[in-house]
Formats: structure tokens, C-alpha cells, sequence
């Protein structure tokens, strides 16, 4: 079974697809049958998947590559490939998993919605475009997935089309994300010129294999560079964040798969795939490129994570906290940390698709109210929801020992700490720990502690279609902690390829010690300032925030986003905007007279050869026919109609004749 | 007195001259009609006689031309008289004087 | 199977004269049925093409003027062929677009086979014969058929091209006089080695580049086109933008290129910038417009400009690798072939938002995805792939033309992925105001895609996903073109 998965690796993406366009035929009404449809290619990517990860497990190291021919152009072939190696095994396995969840949960939380049809064809669709994303062996096959997971997410942002915010977030996740894809796209020509093949291994000819780098050679700093643009765009990394934010204005499984676990990830598993360009002529482990992504993500980290804490929005704030951990897994990766990076994701995908569907929960239960401010008190009214929301924050905040992400973050904090380059990153990221659990606790106290409030009045428990999923992936994210403990660090030897053997040294290293007392810090600070939070008037919504009264400038700076968004509308788009409307000027105004300036230095050529025309030719034909005209007035004179008038001169003319003989003669 | 060629060309001269005055002094497109047959019988008369006073070998070719020229002044004669009729019906006028359509 | 050709050209020209015997009412389906028959015969030509011969094949050659070098030769070669499908396909696909009388119809079949000549001929006289058959009836369309402004809008297409097109021949005349032949192949194996000498090849480079320059059209000489696009009737303007202006581009590839490779080397980098400021400068203005014809019109300038970046990027480079050279080629065809059909169906349904709202402007519509979301779902796939979506058929073109010169030119080509960006912007901001928001009031009465109107543009999409998911079939018919040509252009 698995050698035929592994000889039809393309049939992992195309069931999805398959079933995304049987189900987009359907009629609109046929709500049952695409659900049905829908979830049952989602359970066959998953059994699919997890046959093309077995092969993985029983070698370490394990590649399997399959390339073909996409066309020929000219005489020159563009292969493509499908590859399945632990890296893209791991994300399969996430991936179907995931999205099982999150397809099982949408049946009920879409359940009411008169396109349900189409958001599983949708949904479908980006299942089918982010497998086919980690199981490609070719930088351009992988690009191309990497567009349509972009086309799905626009789709799915923008699925409340009526919502013109809706719309515009779409507009914004499109065009941002582009503009980071676009420098991939370049460097993906560039990778291309240079080694001559885009696919990844091709039997010691790929471009990640040591004949393709060494053709590399000072490019790949820029390549690794342009290729990482297209990451900073998918995976909401500073400059390119701002969309992600917006995004959370789409159907909220979609933010939990797309947005959360799977598709913004895809940035990560980009770098960690083209790894070896961007470490390709590392000193001690640090190249320019990983400099570079070290330090956005370092950016990207603590930004994120301090505009957090001052939204009000539920999804909002899961979306600052992705940003957050995706800066982190950067940092990961930028490091050297590979397998701590995508440990770190996988880990991510699983809770943070729990929180999300926690916070949809939620929504759901509040009739789609979204501000936590008018939240509270639910704990006791959405008991499921609530444990596992909790498990979901306990795990992102990185409480070691038990929870999954507690593992990988600490695993993190080992490498960055060990960073050769500087120790800036390890304290800035300590200073995330501390952050993230802030607010984490700020945002389950306004939702599931105090006195209920405006929205959760009528609030009820989610339907048990939308609870199983959440207690599912809480235990997935508890029970994935077993292979990430330092006691048996299976995952990041299977990542690697090595055995690494048992560390149990680090279970009592500094770093451990230091995160738990950083995390419960957190957890303390964010009691602490939000204890009155909770406790407030039933009908009104939460009172002003306790941060905003202690630093209401810092506040407002971070409850506006640092103002980023007002900071791009001033300047690159209202200079995009500006340049667009000098365009049409200049062609209305500028190009079309310049043209037609030089057509008249034409016309001034025509007046002159017209005036030639007109006062010599013309004038002289003129005198010819009016001097004509008089002459035959002249001769017409003669014509009296006299008869015996043309009689005479006949006589005389003949009389003259003789005359004229006789002369001669 | 002989007949010589001299007298009948003098003859034949007078009678031209006499037919080309009624042609042109006559108002009447008749007497017009008249001058121009008279200018004719002068032309056939020149005929006969330079053929009676050339070689005498000839055969009678001056006679057969007047005669030929005789029979189509015949036939003009009434084409002429025909349209005379018709434009006196037409203008109640033969007067050559006010039948000036053809001036230019 | 000699006389294909001929057939192929003599086919729509004689449906113009039986459309004058039958009923006017008739006019549409005697048309379109000539089509099928034009189709059916292009069909014929490409089976019987060999894809892996080199040259010229099926060539017809009869004497015509033998004084000025003028002759009758027609054949084909994988670029020819390819425009002979494309104008198979369009032609039809305007006809179905909108109602037509009579002398509609005649003057589209007329241009339909000036269409197939310039794509056949390979002398020049005969070529340029084609080449100004073609003008008239677009102009004649225009002028009668066309919406408002449409006096202004004709005149100004048709003094812009004629006057291209006086300079090219004045160029054409320079070269006959130097070297007595009007004949591409000969001339293109001449122009090896510097078909002219001196200022006479400037000048006759500048009068040709001008004629083909204008037609194509590149910056800054397509001012005429927003305004002709925006005045023709929707089934001219698909013609336009689909079929005609590949005779520019043909054109560059055809005689330019080949007879003047000095010239185009040594003004290269300036011919690349015009070429960037076609990509970048034209879907500025595109984002401008309120106007969704005018909008399409502009990025229309911009797809060209990627073809003529690929050209130039291939002329001007003095050693280019052949896979580089190779792949510029092969994207400059595809995407001549891509922005075809994906540029006519975007006119198309444009037209069928103006057939229903009477109005085109951006702002005219709101909200239709609730209306009409089957209308929606084709228009979005037109306009993703006219951005170059990958499982599209835009991408492909793009994909090689981008490979190729960025081997070459890397550092203009760069700049032209700005293009890239603005067209995503464009066409985000259509989709946004066309078909999300609340449901504008005078839309609330739209018809959703009728039968014919799927029938029309079902099976162009598919042949869109077709070339975007599996292009070989595409690429089969020039691929020994683009080796022959890049060993001319090497």
C-alpha cells in the first residue's frame, strides 16, 4: 500500500481538488452531500498521507522522489516532482489531520450558511493545493501550489462577500501576500539560471544537492534572500503582517486552518525546505540570508505579540499571537534550529487550529459577537469549550512539562540561545514568553472568568460536531508532546535524519527552569492586571482597560497596530495610488500629445506643402481654365446661328483660298 | 461662235456666283434652298464640260457625276423642303433671320 | 494538400459575398458557419503540419508582379500556424458575442482573412497587403458599430497605424532598393550579416519598428488603443486585442528582429525600457480607470509588453544561453496565445455586463456575486488568468518569458514584476467592486449566464485550464520553431 502511494504521490493533492470541483457542480442547496463529500476527501488525503508516512518512519533519512516531465519548451524539458521525506510526511500528516478537524467542525459552525456548498469547495480546494505545497519537489511546483493555497485563502477571506471589510480583506491578504511572492518569483528565475533546474533532488542534479548549490555560489545569499520574501508575505512576517490581521474576517475555521495552522506556515516550511540555499557558505553557522531571517523574525515576534495585547477582537488577538509564533519558528530557523522550527510548527498547528475553533466556539455560542470586552463568564455556560481553550492557552504560552508547546518553544530558546551571532534574539524572545502568557490570561479572563456580559447573556454550548473537533486536537496537542521531550526527542531525530540520542541533561538545564518561572510570571502579571477586569456591570461592556489607564498613550499605540496600516495607506499606497493616476494623466495628457506632436511636425509639412498647393499648382491650373473659359466665350461670339452668316464666311474663306491659289500660282 | 471651255466656265461661274447671292441674301429659307441648287447646277456643269473639252479616251465620267450629283440634289432638295415645312410649322416662320437656335 | 492555405484565406472572403445573397437576417449564422469551415480547414492544417520539420511548410508559391520582386507565397511555420488557431478561435467567439447585421458580419469576415494572410504570407508585398486589409474593416467597425466618441476613436486608430504602416513601407521600399527582394526567408538569411549599411538601416529600422511598434502597441505609441477599445462594439474590440494586435508582435518576430539583429542589439536596452514602461506604466493607468473597457484595454498594453520583454530581451542579448533564449521564445508565443483568448473573454464579459446594465463603469456595479455568481465565478477565472494565476494559462506564458529574460536582462526584468503586482491590484480592485458589498440596486434584475453565453464562454475557459494545467499540446506546435529561432537569433 504504501509503495503505491508513493508511486501516485500526485493522487494526495488531486482527491481534494477532485472532490472541491465535483462538489462546486453541485447544486446550491445540496448541503449534506458536499459535507459528506467533502469530509470523506479529507479522510482519504488523511489514510493516504499517513501510508506515504509510514515508509518515513522505518528509515531515517528517508527520500523518496518521483519526477516527470511538465512540458518541453523549445528542446529543453521542465521537470517537476513529488517528494516525500520526513519534513513533508510531518506537514502531510498535520496538515490532513488539521484540516480533518477543522472540516468536520465547519459542517457545524457553517451550518446555517446559504453557500455552504461553496465554502467546502473551497475548503477542499486549499486542502488540495497546501498537500500538494509540502509533498513538491520542484521550487516552481511548490510556487505554483503557493499561489492557489493564495487563491483559496483570498477566496475563503472574501467569502462573506456581502461584508465589504470582507472584501477588502481579501483584496489586502491577495496583494500582500503578491508582493512577497513576487520576490520569491524572482528568485526562483534566479535559482533557475543559476543551477539550471528548479527541482529540489533529482538524483544529485537538484538544486539543493551539492553539484546544484556549488553553481550557486555568491548568488545564493540573494536567492535565499528574494526566496524568503515569499515567505515574509505567507507567513505574516514584518513588513508583509498586515494582512493576516484582516484575514480573520473570513469564516473562522478558515482562520484556523488557513490563517493559523496550515497555510501561513507554508513561509516556514519554505525556508526550512530551501534550507540549504539559505545556509549554503555558512561561517559557523550564520550566513547573511539567516541573519536576515533571524532578525525579522525577532521583529515580527515582539511586535506581534505586543499589539496583542491590546486588541479587543478574540480572533484578533489569535492572529497577533500567529504572527507571533511564526516570527518564533523564524527565529528557529534563522538559528539553525530546523527541527525546533518545524517541531514548533507542527505543535502550532494543532493548538492554535484549537484555539481558533475554541474562539469559533465561542463566537458561535455569543451569535457572532467577536469582542471579548462584551464576553465573560462562560466557563460555566460552554464547559467543553472552555477546558479545551484553556489546554489551547496553556499549551501556546509554552507551560513546559505537559503540553506540547511548552517542548518546542523550550527547544527554541535552547538554539537561539546558542546563536553564535548574538545573544539579542534569546532575550527578546524571553520577553515573548512572558508576553504571550499576558495575553493569554488577558483574553480567557475577559472571555471565560467574572460576570457574564452583554454577549454571553444567552450564551450555549457548541453542538457536539463542533466539540469533538476541539477535544480532539487537545489531545493531539497534549499527547504530541511525548515525542518532543528531551527525554525522547523522536521528532526532532526523525527531522534530522540522526540520532541525536536522549539529552536528559536538558530537562535540568537553566533554560527550562527559566521559561517555567517566565510563563508563570506572565500568568501571574496578566491576574494580577486584569483581576477587576472581570467583574463589571452586567449590561455594559467591559470598563476601560486596565493597561489603557496605566499607559493609555502606549496603549492606544498598540491598539491601532502601531499604526502600520495608516502608515502604508500614507505612503506606498497613496504613492501607488498617486503614480496610478499620474499614468493615466501622462497617457491622456503627455504620451497622446507627444505622439501627436511628432504627427505634427507631419501636419506642419502638410501646410507647407498645402500652401505650395495652393498658391502655385492650384493658382496656375486655375489661370489656365478662367484664360480657357474667355477664349471659348471669345469663339462663341462668332457663333451668331445666322446661318447665312456661316454661309459668308465659308464664302469668303473659299474666296480667300482661291485667292491665295492664284497668289501661288 | 465655237463653244470653248472658257464660255462654259464663265458660265458656270456667273451661275455660282448668282446661286451663292440668292444664298445669302434671301431671307426666305426657300430662295436659300434655290441659291444652293444653283451652285450645284454650276458644280455639274463643270463636270460635263471638263470632260467634253478633256482627252477624249475618257469614258463618260464627267456626265455619270452630274447626273449621280443630279439624283442626290434631288433627294436633298426634298429633305430640305421637308424641313423647311416642318420648322415653318413648328416656328410659323421661314425666315432664316429668327432661326438662330444654334448660336453659341 | 497544397491550396490549404489559400483556402484557409479565400474561405471568410467568400462568406462576405454569400452573406449578400441570403437574408440579412441571416447574416449571423451564414457567418459563423463560414468560421466553422475556416476552423475546420485550420484544423486540416495543423494535421497535416509536421511539428518536427524546421522551415517553412505547405508552401504555395505563384509569380504576381515579378517587376517589384512581388509574390504570391504563402506557408506556415510554427508561429504562423499558432496565430492561424488563435484567429480560428477568436473570430467565432466575437461573432457569438453580440448581434450583428450584415455588414458587420462582411466587414469581420473580411478582416478574418486578412488576419490569416499576414499570418501566412512570407513576402513582403503580399504581407503588407494583408497587413492594410485588415485596417479598413476595423476602422469601418469601429466607425459605424462603435459607442460613443467612436468618430474620434476610429480616426485617431486608424492615422495611428497608417501612419505606422507608411513608414514601414517606406522602411520595406529602403531594403527592396538595396537588395532586391520583398522575401522573409531570404531577406532573414541576409540580415545575418547587416542587411543594410549606414544611415539607410537606421532609417528603414526606425520606419518598420514604428509601423510594428504602433500596432503592437508599445509605450509610448498606444494612446490610440484605450481610446479604439473603449469605442468598439465588444466584438470587435475581442478581435482587436485577441487577433489583430498579434500582427505587431508577429511582426517584431517575423521581419525586425531577424532582418535588422544589429540594430535591435545595439538599441537594445532602450527598445527593454520601452518595453518596462509598457509593463509597468500602462496597468498604472489601468488602476485608474473608471472605465472597465478602458481598464482591460490597458492591461492589454501590459501583456504585450511581457512579449515584447521577452523579444527584446532575446535580440539584445549578444550571447544568450539557449535554454534562456529558448524559454523567452516559447513564453513570447504562449503569451501571445494566452493574453489572446484570456483578453477576448474578459471583452466579452465585459460586453455582457454592458448588455445588461447599459453601462460599464466600475462603480456601475455592486454586490453581483449574490446575483449572479455563475457570471462571477467565469469572469474570475478570466481575470486570474489574465494575472498570471498559476493553473492558469497566463502563468505559463509569463512563467518562461520571466526565466528567459531574467537570464538575460536581469535587471529589467526585475522591474517588470512591478507589472506583475499592479495587474493583481487591478484586478483585485475590479473583483472587489464588481462583486462584493450589498447588491447594488440596478443590478438586482441581471440575468445570470444565459445557455449561449455559457456555450460561448465554457469552452474557452476549459481550453484556458487546458494550456494552464497540461501545455504540451500547446507547446508541440512551435517548439522546432523556437529552436530554429533561436539558433538565428544565437
Amino acid at each position: 500500500m504504501s509503495r503505491w502511494i508513493l508511486d501516485h504521490l500526485w493522487l494526495i493533492p488531486a482527491v481534494p481538488f477532485a472532490v472541491s470541483l465535483v462538489i462546486l457542480s453541485l447544486p446550491n442547496g445540496r448541503h449534506k452531500s458536499a459535507a459528506v463529500l467533502a469530509v470523506a476527501g479529507q479522510i482519504a488525503a488523511l489514510v493516504m498521507s499517513f501510508f506515504a508516512f509510514l515508509p518515513t518512519l522505518e528509515t531515517p533519512g528517508f527520500r523518496f522522489v518521483q519526477n516527470f516531465t511538465w512540458f518541453t519548451f523549445g528542446d529543453h524539458a521542465l521537470r517537476l516532482g513529488w517528494l516525500v521525506d520526513p519534513l513533508a510526511a510531518v506537514m502531510l500528516m498535520m496538515i490532513t489531520l488539521v484540516g480533518l478537524c477543522i472540516f468536520v467542525f465547519s459542517t457545524g459552525y457553517m451550518a446555517g450558511d446559504k453557500n455552504f456548498v461553496r465554502f467546502f469547495a473551497y475548503l477542499s480546494f486549499f486542502s488540495g493545493a497546501m498537500l500538494g505545497l509540502v509533498i513538491s519537489n520542484s521550487l516552481l511546483l511548490l510556487f505554483i501550489c503557493w499561489e492557489l493555497v493564495g487563491l483559496a485563502s483570498y477566496l475563503l477571506i472574501g467569502f462573506w462577500m456581502g461584508r465589504p471589510s470582507a472584501a477588502a480583506a481579501a483584496k489586502k491578504a491577495f496583494v500582500t501576500t503578491r508582493i512577497g511572492d513576487l520576490g520569491f518569483f524572482l528568485g526562483l528565475l534566479w535559482l533557475y539560471g543559476r543551477s539550471g533546474t528548479l527541482l529540489f533532488y533529482d538524483g544529485g542534479d537538484g538544486c539543493l544537492e551539492k553539484a546544484g548549490l556549488t553553481m550557486l555560489g555568491a548568488s545564493a545569499t540573494f536567492i535565499a534572500l528574494l526566496i524568503f520574501c515569499g515567505a515574509m508575505g505567507k507567513s505574516g512576517q514584518f513588513p508583509l503582517h498586515v494582512w493576516l490581521p484582516d484575514a480573520m474576517e473570513g469564516p473562522t475555521p478558515v482562520s484556523a486552518l488557513i490563517h493559523a495552522a496550515t497555510m501561513v506556515a507554508a513561509g516556514v516550511f519554505l525556508v526550512a525546505r530551501a534550507y540549504p540555499i539559505f545556509s549554503l557558505g555558512a561561517i559557523n553557522g550564520v550566513t547573511p540570508s539567516l541573519m536576515v531571517v533571524v532578525w525579522i523574525g525577532v521583529i515580527t515576534a515582539l511586535m506581534a505579540a505586543l499589539i496583542a495585547i491590546a486588541q479587543a477582537d478574540i480572533k484578533r488577538i489569535l492572529a497577533y499571537s500567529t504572527i507571533s509564533q511564526l516570527g518564533l519558528m523564524m527565529v528557529s530557523l534563522g538559528v539553525g534550529g530546523v527541527a525546533a522550527g518545524m517541531m514548533h510548527l507542527l505543535a502550532h498547528g494543532f493548538f492554535k487550529a484549537l484555539l481558533f475553533l475554541g474562539a469559533g466556539s465561542v463566537i458561535h455560542g455569543c451569535h457572532g459577537e467577536q469582542d471579548i470586552r462584551k464576553m465573560g463568564g462562560l466557563r460555566w455556560l460552554m464547559p467543553i469549550t472552555f477546558s479545551t481553550y484553556a489546554i489551547g492557552m496553556m499549551t501556546l504560552s509554552g507551560v513546559p512539562l505537559f503540553f506540547s508547546g511548552g517542548w518546542t518553544k523550550e527547544e527554541i530558546q535552547h538554539v537561539t540561545a546558542h546563536w553564535p551571532a548574538s545573544r539579542l534574539p534569546y532575550y527578546i524572545l524571553l520577553i515573548g514568553v512572558v508576553l504571550t502568557a499576558l495575553y493569554m490570561t488577558r483574553q480567557i479572563i475577559y472571555v471565560f472568568f467574572g460576570d457574564r456580559r452583554v454577549a454571553s447573556q444567552h450564551a450555549h454550548e457548541s453542538p457536539r460536531v463542533m466539540t469533538m473537533p476541539l477535544i480532539a486536537l487537545a489531545i493531539c496537542a497534549i499527547l504530541f508532546s511525548i515525542v518532543l521531550t528531551p527525554a525522547w526527542p523522536w521528532l526532532h531525530d526523525y527531522l534530522t535524519g540522526t540520532a541525536a540520542g536522549v539529552e536528559l541533561v536538558r530537562l535540568i538545564q537553566p533554560t527550562l527552569f527559566l521559561s517555567l518561572v517566565l510563563v508563570g510570571a506572565g500568568f501571574a502579571l496578566g491576574i494580577w492586571m486584569y483581576r477587576k477586569a472581570g467583574v463589571q456591570d452586567r449590561q455594559r461592556p467591559a470598563d476601560t482597560d486596565p493597561l489603557e489607564l496605566a499607559q493609555s498613550q502606549l496603549f492606544r499605540f498598540l491598539e491601532n497596530k502601531m499604526w502600520i496600516d495608516e502608515l502604508y495607506a500614507r505612503t506606498i499606497i497613496a504613492f501607488s495610488w498617486m503614480s496610478a493616476r499620474l499614468s493615466d494623466w501622462m497617457d491622456r495628457h503627455f504620451w497622446d500629445r507627444l505622439v501627436r506632436g511628432f504627427g505634427g511636425i507631419g501636419q506642419l509639412l502638410g501646410i507647407f506643402t498645402a500652401g505650395i498647393d495652393e498658391r502655385g499648382i492650384n493658382a496656375g491650373v486655375d489661370e489656365t481654365t478662367v484664360g480657357t473659359r474667355g477664349l471659348g466665350r471669345l469663339i462663341s461670339a462668332a457663333h451668331s446661328g445666322q446661318i447665312q452668316t456661316y454661309l459668308s464666311v465659308i464664302a469668303i474663306g473659299a474666296l480667300a483660298l482661291l485667292l491665295f491659289y492664284a497668289w501661288l500660282a | 461662235m465655237t463653244p470653248t471651255l472658257q464660255l462654259f466656265l464663265v458660265i458656270s461661274a456667273a451661275l455660282f456666283s448668282i446661286g451663292l447671292l440668292a444664298a445669302l441674301s434671301r431671307r426666305h429659307a426657300i430662295f436659300i434652298l434655290i441659291g444652293i441648287e444653283m451652285m450645284l447646277a454650276a458644280a455639274n456643269l463643270n463636270f460635263v464640260a471638263f470632260w467634253r473639252f478633256g482627252p477624249q479616251t475618257q469614258p463618260p465620267i464627267g456626265v455619270m457625276i452630274a447626273i449621280f450629283s443630279i439624283a442626290i440634289a434631288a433627294a436633298e432638295a426634298a429633305v430640305g423642303l421637308a424641313l423647311v415645312i416642318a420648322v415653318y410649322r413648328h416656328y410659323r416662320t421661314t425666315n432664316v433671320d429668327h432661326l438662330n437656335q444654334l448660336k453659341g | 494538400m497544397v491550396g490549404l492555405i489559400s483556402a484557409l484565406i479565400m474561405v471568410p472572403l467568400v462568406g462576405a459575398l454569400a452573406l449578400f445573397t441570403a437574408p440579412a437576417r441571416n447574416a449571423r449564422p451564414i457567418a459563423l458557419s463560414f468560421n466553422a469551415l475556416a476552423a475546420l480547414d485550420a484544423l486540416v492544417l495543423w494535421q497535416h503540419f509536421d511539428i518536427r520539420a524546421a522551415g517553412l511548410q505547405l508552401v504555395e508559391q505563384h509569380t504576381w508582379i515579378p517587376a517589384i520582386g512581388a509574390e504570391y507565397l504563402v506557408g506556415i511555420d510554427g508561429l504562423s500556424l499558432l496565430l492561424v488557431l488563435l484567429t480560428s478561435l477568436i473570430i467565432p467567439f466575437a461573432f457569438l458575442a453580440q448581434k450583428m447585421d450584415r455588414g458587420f458580419c462582411a466587414l469581420m469576415l473580411i478582416m478574418q482573412s486578412a488576419l490569416y494572410g499576414t499570418f501566412t504570407a512570407q513576402n513582403f508585398v503580399l504581407w503588407f497587403l494583408f497587413y492594410e486589409m485588415s485596417l479598413i474593416p476595423a476602422f469601418l467597425l469601429i466607425k459605424i458599430w462603435g459607442g460613443e466618441n467612436r468618430d474620434r476613436a476610429a480616426t485617431k486608430f486608424f492615422l495611428y497605424t497608417f501612419l505606422g504602416s507608411v513608414a514601414m513601407l517606406l522602411g520595406f521600399l529602403g531594403i527592396y532598393l538595396a537588395r532586391g527582394s520583398f522575401d522573409f526567408v531570404t531577406l532573414a538569411r541576409l540580415g545575418k550579416n547587416g542587411l543594410l549599411t549606414g544611415n539607410l538601416a537606421w532609417l528603414a529600422f526606425a520606419g518598420i519598428f514604428l509601423g510594428l511598434a504602433v500596432k503592437v502597441p508599445l509605450f509610448p505609441f498606444h494612446t490610440w488603443l484605450p481610446d479604439a477599445y473603449e469605442s468598439a462594439p465588444t466584438g470587435v474590440a475581442m478581435v482587436l486585442t485577441g487577433a489583430l494586435s498579434k500582427m505587431g508582435v508577429y511582426g517584431f518576430v517575423r521581419l525586425l528582429l531577424p532582418l535588422f539583429p544589429n540594430e535591435t542589439r545595439i538599441i537594445g536596452p532602450w527598445l527593454l525600457a520601452l518595453a518596462i514602461c509598457s509593463i509597468v506604466f500602462a496597468p498604472l493607468a489601468a488602476w485608474a480607470q473608471s472605465d472597465l473597457k478602458r481598464m482591460v484595454a490597458y492591461l492589454s498594453v501590459n501583456h504585450l509588453g511581457y512579449c515584447m520583454l521577452g523579444l527584446f530581451a532575446v535580440a539584445a542579448s549578444p550571447i544568450g544561453a539557449a535554454i534562456d533564449t529558448q524559454a523567452a521564445l516559447s513564453g513570447v508565443f504562449m503569451q501571445i496565445f494566452n493574453h489572446g483568448i484570456t483578453a477576448a473573454a474578459l471583452f466579452y464579459l465585459v460586453g455582457l455586463l454592458e448588455q445588461r446594465r447599459g453601462l460599464r463603469g466600475i462603480g456601475d456595479f455592486g454586490g453581483l456575486m449574490q446575483r449572479t455568481p455563475l457570471l462571477c465565478g467565469w469572469m474570475s477565472v478570466a481575470m486570474f488568468s489574465s494575472l498570471g494565476l498559476p493553473g492558469l494559462n497566463g502563468f505559463i506564458g509569463e512563467f518562461l518569458i520571466f526565466k528567459g529574460s531574467f537570464a538575460i536582462a536581469a535587471s529589467f526584468t526585475t522591474l517588470a514584476v512591478i507589472g506583475l503586482l499592479v495587474t493583481a491590484i487591478v484586478f483585485m480592485r475590479a473583483m472587489q467592486a464588481l462583486f462584493s458589498g450589498p447588491l447594488a440596486e440596478n443590478c438586482s434584475a441581471f440575468p445570470d449566464l444565459l445557455p449561449r453565453e455559457k456555450v460561448t464562454i465554457i469552452p474557452v475557459t476549459l481550453l484556458m485550464f487546458a494550456i494552464g494545467v497540461a501545455p504540451q499540446f500547446a507547446f508541440n506546435i512551435f517548439n522546432t520553431t523556437v529552436v530554429q529561432m533561436a539558433q538565428l537569433f544565437g
